[in-house]
C-alpha cells in the first residue's frame, strides 16, 4: 500500500498515442494563401506568434511556408504583429 | 512573363469613387506598360488588425497580372509616392499559387468563402 503511493508521487505519464502529422502533406495542399487570415489562425497562438512545429506537426517544408504566409498577412494588416487577445 | 499578385491597401478617407479611380490608375499603368491583368478582386473596406497611420480600416484591392519584371519597380515607386496608399504587397506567384488562384476563381472553395464574409461582418 505504502509502496504504491510512493509510485505515484510523480504524476503517471499519460502517453498520447495519436501521432502528429503534417496537414499539408496529408491533404495535398501545395500553396498556403496569406490572404486567408482565418486559416492562418490555426498556426499562431493568442499573442499572434507562430506556433512551433512540435505543436502543430507541420513538416519543415510547410512550416517555412506558413511562416512566410503569416508574415505577409501581418504586413498588409490581416493579422496583428503583437496582441493579447487573438482567440 | 512572370505572374504577380499585388494587394493594395488605400486609406479609408477616400470616397468610393476616388478609391476606384486610384485603383484604375494603377491598372492603367500596368496595361500601358505591357502587363496583362488576369484577375481583379475588390475586398472593399476591411478592419485592419492594427492601426496603420492612425487608421483602423483600409480599402483593399487585389490585382493578379502577368508583367515583365522591370515593371514591378516602376509600379512600386508610384505606390510609394502615393499618399493614399497605406500598404502594398507584391508577390510573384509560383506554379502552385497560380493553380490555387485559378481554382479559387472557378469557385472550387465553396466551404471557405462563407467563413471569409463572416469575418468581414464581425
Amino acid at each position: 500500500m505504502a509502496n504504491e503511493q510512493i509510485k505515484y508521487v510523480t504524476a503517471p505519464k499519460v502517453e498520447d498515442t495519436r501521432k502528429k502529422y503534417c496537414r499539408f502533406k496529408k491533404n495535398g495542399i501545395k500553396y498556403i494563401d496569406y490572404k486567408d487570415a482565418n486559416f492562418l489562425l490555426k498556426f499562431i497562438n493568442d499573442q499572434g506568434k507562430v506556433l512551433p512545429r512540435r505543436l502543430t506537426g507541420t513538416s519543415l517544408k510547410f512550416q517555412r511556408k506558413v511562416a512566410q504566409a503569416v508574415k505577409r498577412a501581418r504586413h498588409i494588416g490581416l493579422l496583428p504583429y503583437v496582441t493579447d487577445s487573438l482567440k | 512573363m512572370q505572374q504577380y499578385e499585388i494587394v493594395i491597401v488605400l486609406t479609408p478617407l477616400l470616397s468610393v469613387d476616388t478609391a476606384k479611380e486610384a485603383i484604375a490608375k494603377y491598372s492603367k499603368l500596368l496595361t500601358d506598360n505591357g502587363a496583362e491583368i488576369v484577375q481583379e478582386d475588390n475586398w472593399g473596406l476591411r478592419k485592419l488588425a492594427y492601426p496603420i497611420q492612425k487608421k483602423t480600416t483600409g480599402y483593399y484591392h487585389l490585382t493578379e497580372f502577368k508583367a515583365p519584371g522591370e515593371l514591378i519597380n516602376k509600379l512600386e515607386v508610384e505606390l510609394r509616392r502615393d499618399e493614399r496608399v497605406l500598404r502594398f504587397l507584391t508577390i510573384s506567384l509560383d506554379k502552385h499559387a497560380i493553380a490555387y488562384n485559378e481554382k479559387k476563381r472557378s469557385g472550387a472553395f465553396n466551404q471557405k468563402k462563407p467563413v471569409k464574409t463572416e469575418e468581414a461582418a464581425s
